[in-house]
């Protein structure tokens, strides 16, 4: 009852968006990929086109940035299942899109290099990413190109690595704290 | 586990790099006005809605001549993260011009303890105790959100009865979140006597639950597949009086408070914002019903059994202190009513889902059957698996949209655990709400964002 619920009104979503595109084409949303998540849209965008994608789904009505946040494949197992056409990377991040004319929502995965983990930011049309950002960049290391205030947020500005990612040695190193180099 | 890897950090911040105008503590402090661009001006001026510096240069009014406030005309303090009023370990960095605020930056961090790495490290058995534990005033929504959650992943659904004990229990939440805030906020604000009534009204909710779930805060009583444990005897009765209780305690709030000039003055036209500010800061919850912006989950979005409930939604008209305060207490009277109609449709039937893969097999079992021992032990030692794939869930916390996102790779751990906090994103609507006003009016509007800081740092 209570899945049956909550997947109410992104069922009709759905039977709303297979009307407008034939069923057995891959479904497409800004010619990118769309792959439904137990009854929840998720779009795959490349890196590329992240920003003018979600200017796009921004000028369609997606004006509130609900939540970001990245995820460290790493050590993932399993075959990652990824719709054709986009590479699995060991980053990804998650950016959760809210419009509320109709309450839709959207997830919009992107998939970021490790070698350069460079997103452009989305300040400038999200402003609310500030702070989930420099969250991510704290915990993932994930530059965001653009960030007026690319720092640390929960972790002291001295601190070394990012603790999320997969490799980070948690737990068998000691806290660090900040040296207090002059008496204040 | 190889070595730690090199750190991914650009030159200003790494700790060798000169630090140009900064203090020891680096970057995650307020510039100094003398080196603001133009977009920080902007926001100096209150705008959301950012843009490249080379926009901004445009856009921002060159400050005149002769105006541009030099170091020693304003001021940077810093407030908290010792503040009694900034409710926890909240660090605010005020540049001020005399009494009046011109720019503000919270810095947050000092409550941090990794609960989203803990939750990975915990099997989804064991993921309530870590989730509850962010919001405290509000405990059992992180675990309803992170409950669902998983319950998705599994493609299972509580039991009816579990349905409504949820709900009756969030909502009950909601009023004692909601009671914590009006005790923090008349304390804020120098009505200290309401400190003492709110804190009396939530110790009797909180004793409720304690009759409930054994505990008055972090409860672990909802879990993945229905609830702890069935509602205990006499529950009925407790609640009738809980309802009878608190009807007439609101109306001395209003009294003491809601009508009163001293309040209203202190509370009406500060820390306004507007309902598109909050859109684009991804502000919910009280703060964006403030702003007359209908917009609750449980309405908009409904989950659990909230399409058969008959409540309203509380919305404010002017996005001020006021019309926080006044929501929150009109939600506590709304709450009720959902309260009322959870104890007329409470449906009878199992509070947890008869899953013998998510459900232990009951005390009784253990006694006269081996197997059943056994399934217990493993159930608690390796827990259950989820099939592999990713889910987010929300629902409506007292603060706002309260997210848990998982990735599950198959196994009875969380690949990652995020929990969407309403609290740390509602903070960066504080520089806005702030801009132009009076110091003294900052500890009003911190207030009125209620924010708790388990939440915020996680």
């Amino acid at each position: 009852m209570t899945v049956a619920d909550e997947t109410t009104p992104e069922a009709s979503d759905e039977a709303r968006e297979e009307t407008h595109e034939s069923a057995p084409e891959p479904e497409l949303l800004h010619d990118c990929p769309v792959a439904w998540s137990h009854g929840q849209k998720v779009l795959h965008v490349p890196a590329g086109a992240y920003l003018k994608v979600l200017a796009s789904l921004h000028t369609e009505g997606f004006l509130t940035c609900i939540d970001l946040c990245a995820v460290d494949y790493l050590t993932y197992e399993l075959p990652r299942e990824l719709p054709d056409g986009i590479e699995p990377q060991r980053f990804e991040v998650v950016v959760s899109l809210l419009a509320h004319q109709g309450a839709r929502r959207l997830r919009v995965r992107v998939q970021v290099d490790a070698t350069a983990p460079n997103l452009p930011t989305l300040f400038s049309m999200y402003p609310g990413t500030e702070a989930m950002e420099r969250e991510a960049f704290d915990m993932f290391g994930i530059v965001f190109d653009g960030h007026p205030d690319p720092n640390r947020i929960l972790l002291p500005e001295d601190w070394v690595g990012h603790p999320l990612r997969k490799d980070y040695n948690s737990g068998r190193i000691p806290v660090q704290f900040k040296a207090t180099t002059d008496a204040r | 586990m190889t070595a730690v890897p090199a750190p991914l950090v650009d030159a200003a911040e790494s700790p060798d790099a000169p630090d140009e105008g900064r203090t020891s503590e680096g970057g995650q402090e307020m510039t100094s006005a003398q080196v603001l661009g133009a977009a920080e001006r902007l926001r100096e001026l209150g705008a959301v809605l950012r843009m490249s510096e080379a926009e901004a240069e445009g856009a921002a009014p060159e400050p005149p001549e002769g105006e541009v406030l030099a170091d020693d005309q304003t001021m940077i303090i810093n407030m908290g993260p010792q503040h009694p009023s900034t409710h926890g370990v909240l660090r605010l960095m005020l540049e001020l011009n005399g009494e009046t605020v011109l720019r503000t930056k919270p810095v947050i961090g000092y409550l941090h303890t990794g609960m989203e790495w803990t939750g990975e490290e915990l099997t989804y058995m064991q993921g309530c105790t870590n989730v509850t534990r962010m919001d405290y005033a509000a405990p059992l929504f992180t675990e309803l959100a992170f409950s669902l959650t998983v319950e998705k992943l599994l493609g299972i659904e509580a039991p009816e009865r579990a349905v409504w004990i949820r709900m009756l229990m969030t909502e009950l939440n909601r009023m004692s979140s909601h009671l914590l805030f009006l005790a923090s906020n008349g304390m804020d604000l120098g009505a200290v006597s309401m400190m003492i009534y709110g804190w009396r009204e939530r110790e009797e909710v909180l004793r409720f639950f304690e009759k409930v779930t054994g505990l008055r805060m972090n409860h672990n009583y909802i879990r993945v597949g229905g609830v702890a444990a069935d509602l205990p005897d006499g529950w009925r009765d407790d609640v009738l009086r809980l309802l009878d209780l608190i009807p007439p305690r609101l109306d001395e709030y209003d009294v003491l408070m809601t009508g009163q000039p001293i309040w209203r003055d202190r509370l009406q036209g500060v820390g306004m914002i507007t309902a598109d500010e909050c859109l684009a800061l991804g502000v919910t919850g009280p703060i964006l019903r403030s702003t007359g912006y209908a917009w609750d989950l449980r309405r908009n979005d409904p989950y659990l059994a909230y399409d058969q409930i008959d409540f309203d939604i509380v919305v404010g008209s002017y996005g001020d202190c006021f019309d926080r305060y006044a929501i929150r207490l009109n939600e506590i009277r709304e709450s009720m009513r959902i309260v009322r109609q959870c104890l007329d449709q409470m449906p009878k039937g199992d509070y947890r889902i008869q899953d013998k893969k998510v459900t232990p097999p009951p005390r009784a079992r253990i006694d006269e059957s081996m197997e059943a021992l056994i399934h217990h032990f493993k159930i608690f030692t390796e827990g259950f698996k989820v099939p592999e794939g990713e889910a987010y869930v929300s629902v409506e916390s007292p603060r706002g949209e309260l997210g848990c996102y998982i990735v599950s790779d198959g196994t009875s751990h969380p690949y990652r655990m995020h929990v969407r906090a309403p609290s740390f994103v509602n903070l960066q609507s504080l520089p806005h709400m702030m801009h132009g006003g009076f110091i003294a009016d900052a500890v009003a509007v911190i207030s009125s964002v209620d924010p708790i800081m388990g939440e915020v740092d996680r």
